[in-house]
């Protein structure tokens, strides 16, 4: 299997998400200086292998590899062999021979980055990019980060950890990748973490998860210190998940209304692209508490951490 | 020697395609006879698949009849039912003809099973009594469910005069969805969207139901959950006439082997619960579940090597079966052969030619196996034209050492002889 990887947030742990952390804060450092740009990767080769749309990710990937100084090659799903017949096994194996040293794999069907990482045979690094409904690391890492950076920022460095912190995750849990990764480090950090969402849109099963559960949202934002929201795909309402937008946005859209109910130091976050009026209200979104435009600029340099971790500083991810 | 009617030592003297003799006093082999060492084994009657895809027509690249059959053979088949979709499917007496013809000549004793509706499209009945004139017993849209009740009863309503078997693939397709694994727990976990247990329940209660009304013979395939063995449990005690069979990968295997998204354990119905698969085990002891059957479903190497959801469903399993059941369950070996040959045979309509007692005048289908002899299985290895088997690189105790199909020494000291 080789590697190292980051698969999952299961791979890094408590002690590796802080070392992200702490090291995205010296690339956010080196991506403020007039020439953004270090030596760490020079001279490997990361392939960003995107089998499913995502523009704004790839481009975060490929920057971030840029400005580590490494060769970027894009793999494009749509006008590659795999339509012509070569299986996604062949694919991958191929680009590694190619000499590739890390693979930044995004799929529509969850476990293809673990299937590819036990594919390679070269020794190459697989990062999940987000695969299907199981995980998007990097999203809770860039998440954790911009949490942190901005309790430090409001109330200073002795409380900007997330340990006891009320954390709400609400929306279509059962469906995304980012609520998964997201309670994995969101708990990992020691916040108390509460899924919000009708039934239909909850995992069939929640056995093993460090989770609370509720249908009222009203209720549960009094007492949070972070509200975290999911992005509602139409599917969901043809799907019968649910029986219309508006239903949903009724019950579980943060609407202005209902951002009243939080406390004063409340932060509202959003991993994008955001349904303005769906999953919330546009002053919302836009409001004092929104960290949402914060969260955009920082995957760049929590990308370059875990880009910097997996192939350039030979330091090991706990548990890796 | 074990068959229906007990366990005995004795030698066996076979002539042209029957048994001539079979003696516990030991028997000296006649001038020029070929002698096959069974010492250390059990002889049986061959077993009887009534479950595997054999891909022809349509999916040569995956197996053949052919492949197929000497896989069966090494497996100690004497008799599989060749499932028909097929492509084109086995709804008409052309394609039905046409399996008969390339089953000619074969390892095995290959009899095809028709489709309960054309094209397996689940609209109109196929037609059943040419089919059954052709000599095929069991019918079945199997790889799908009969998704109208409605067609569903008119098909056992008409199956019913023809003294045929109506099969069906339990699963409601509108519950399962889009799965790709059991749904609970681990799929949850997984981010991967499973069938839950209920779609294939949903399915045998009706089928029950319409069963006990129609007065048909109804045979469930592939039961995969513990509420469909409750169900067919109370069915039976009211007396309605199902069978009920049960694969060797459900009996050994549980979802757990999914949790690295290995493609070669992702099937239809899906690998389950611990709980399901000790409630299958305790119904094929009791006989609740009254056949094993491999559901063999070869498929080339790019339908596995690609993403879990894209993968196509399905392991092989003839040439692994009772070596798998001998090694993982603590079942007594002579459930265990009732369950893969002389079960099978009747519910297959075969009793008499395979499955039957092992004496003078019987057909010499034959199974002799090894019961300690310990072995790796190794894909590349095996007659399949597939290399996809769930048990690749495991250890199993337990292997057929020679098979008889009529007569003839088809696998002689584990090789096939043709």
């Amino acid at each position: 299997m080789s590697g190292p990887h980051l698969l999952s947030v299961r791979d890094l742990g408590a002690e590796g998400v802080r070392e992200v952390l702490r090291l995205a804060g010296t690339f956010a450092e080196v991506l403020s200086r007039p020439v953004p740009r270090v030596p760490a990767l020079r001279g490997k080769t990361v392939c960003s292998a995107f089998f499913e749309d995502s523009t704004r990710t790839r481009l975060s990937f490929e920057l971030a590899a840029k400005r580590l100084s490494a060769d970027v090659v894009t793999f494009s799903a749509s006008s590659s062999s795999i339509n012509k017949g070569e299986s996604l096994r062949d694919t991958v194996v191929t680009l590694e021979a190619m000499g590739v040293d890390a693979f930044v794999v995004r799929h529509s069907c969850a476990g293809v980055p673990v299937q590819v990482a036990g594919w390679l045979q070269g020794g190459a690094s697989v990062l999940n990019a987000g695969d299907g409904a199981h995980e998007h690391p990097t999203q809770a890492l860039l998440d954790c980060y911009t949490l942190t950076e901005e309790r430090r920022r409001r109330f200073g460095p002795a409380r900007e950890g997330l340990e006891g912190l009320q954390v709400a995750v609400v929306g279509d849990i059962r469906h995304s990748r980012v609520a998964r990764s997201c309670v994995l480090a969101f708990s990992e950090l020691g916040a108390a973490v509460t899924l919000v969402a009708p039934p239909t849109l909850l995992p069939p099963s929640l056995e093993g998860w460090p989770v609370e559960v509720s249908y009222d949202l009203s209720s549960v934002l009094p007492k949070c210190d972070v509200v975290y929201l999911l992005r509602l795909q139409t599917e969901r309402m043809e799907g019968q998940f649910l029986p219309s937008a508006r239903e949903y946005t009724a019950t579980y859209g943060l609407t202005a209304q209902r951002a009243r109910l939080l406390g004063p130091d409340a932060l509202v976050m959003h991993p994008g692209p955001i349904r303005r009026g769906l999953e919330i209200a546009a002053e919302v979104a836009d409001g004092p508490a929104s960290l949402i435009t914060s969260q955009v600029a920082s995957g760049v340099a929590v990308r370059m951490a875990v880009l910097y971790l997996l192939l350039g500083s030979g330091v090991n991810l706990a548990g890796s | 020697m074990v068959d229906s009617t007990g366990r005995r030592r004795a030698d066996v003297l076979v002539k042209g395609e029957a048994i001539a003799a079979v003696s516990e006093a030991g028997l000296s082999p006649p001038a020029g006879a070929l002698v096959l060492d069974a010492s250390g084994c059990f002889v049986t009657p061959g077993l009887v698949d009534l479950h595997c895809h054999l891909r022809e027509p349509g999916d040569e690249e995956a197996e053949s009849i052919e492949t197929g059959a000497r896989a069966a053979a090494l497996g100690g088949f004497t008799a599989v039912v060749a499932m028909p979709n097929t492509q084109p499917p086995a709804d008409c007496a052309g394609v039905v003809r046409q399996v008969l013809d390339a089953a000619k000549g074969a390892c095995a004793d290959v009899r095809p099973a028709g489709t309960l509706t054309v094209g397996r499209e689940g609209k109109r009945l196929a037609p059943m009594a040419e089919l059954a004139a052709l000599g095929v017993k069991i019918f079945t849209d199997d790889g799908a469910g009969v998704a109208d009740a409605g067609l569903m009863r008119r098909a056992m309503e008409y199956a019913s005069a023809l003294g045929v078997v109506v099969a069906d693939h339990c699963e409601d397709a509108s519950l399962a969805g889009s799965g790709v694994m059991n749904e609970g727990a681990l799929s949850s976990r997984l981010g991967l969207p499973g069938r839950p247990a209920v779609s294939e329940e949903v399915m045998v209660l009706r089928d029950l139901a319409l069963a006990r009304v129609t007065k048909a013979r109804l045979h469930l395939l592939h039961l995969s959950t513990a509420e469909a063995v409750g169900a067919v449990q109370a069915a039976k005690a009211a007396g309605v006439a199902v069978t009920a069979e049960v694969t060797p990968h459900h009996l050994a295997l549980t979802e757990d082997a999914l949790s690295s998204y290995s493609t070669l354990y992702k099937v239809n119905p899906p690998l389950r619960t611990s709980s399901d698969r000790d409630a299958l085990r305790a119904a094929l002891a009791s006989g609740v579940l009254d056949a094993i059957a491999t559901d063999h479903a070869p498929h080339p190497p790019q339908a596995k090597e690609t993403s879990f959801c894209d993968a196509a469903p399905g392991m092989t399993g003839l040439e692994t079966a009772l070596s798998v059941v001998m090694t993982e369950l603590e079942v007594p070996l002579e459930r265990l052969l009732a369950a893969m040959s002389w079960v099978p045979a009747r519910i297959a309509g075969l009793w008499g030619v395979h499955g039957g007692p092992v004496a003078p005048g019987s057909p010499a289908n034959i199974c002799v196996l090894d019961p300690s002899r310990r072995w790796v299985v190794s894909p590349a290895r095996l007659a399949s034209r597939s290399t996809n088997t769930a048990f690749a690189g495991r250890e199993l105790t337990g292997k057929v050492r020679h098979t008889l199909l009529f007569g003839e020494p088809v696998v002689v000291d584990e090789e096939a002889q043709r």
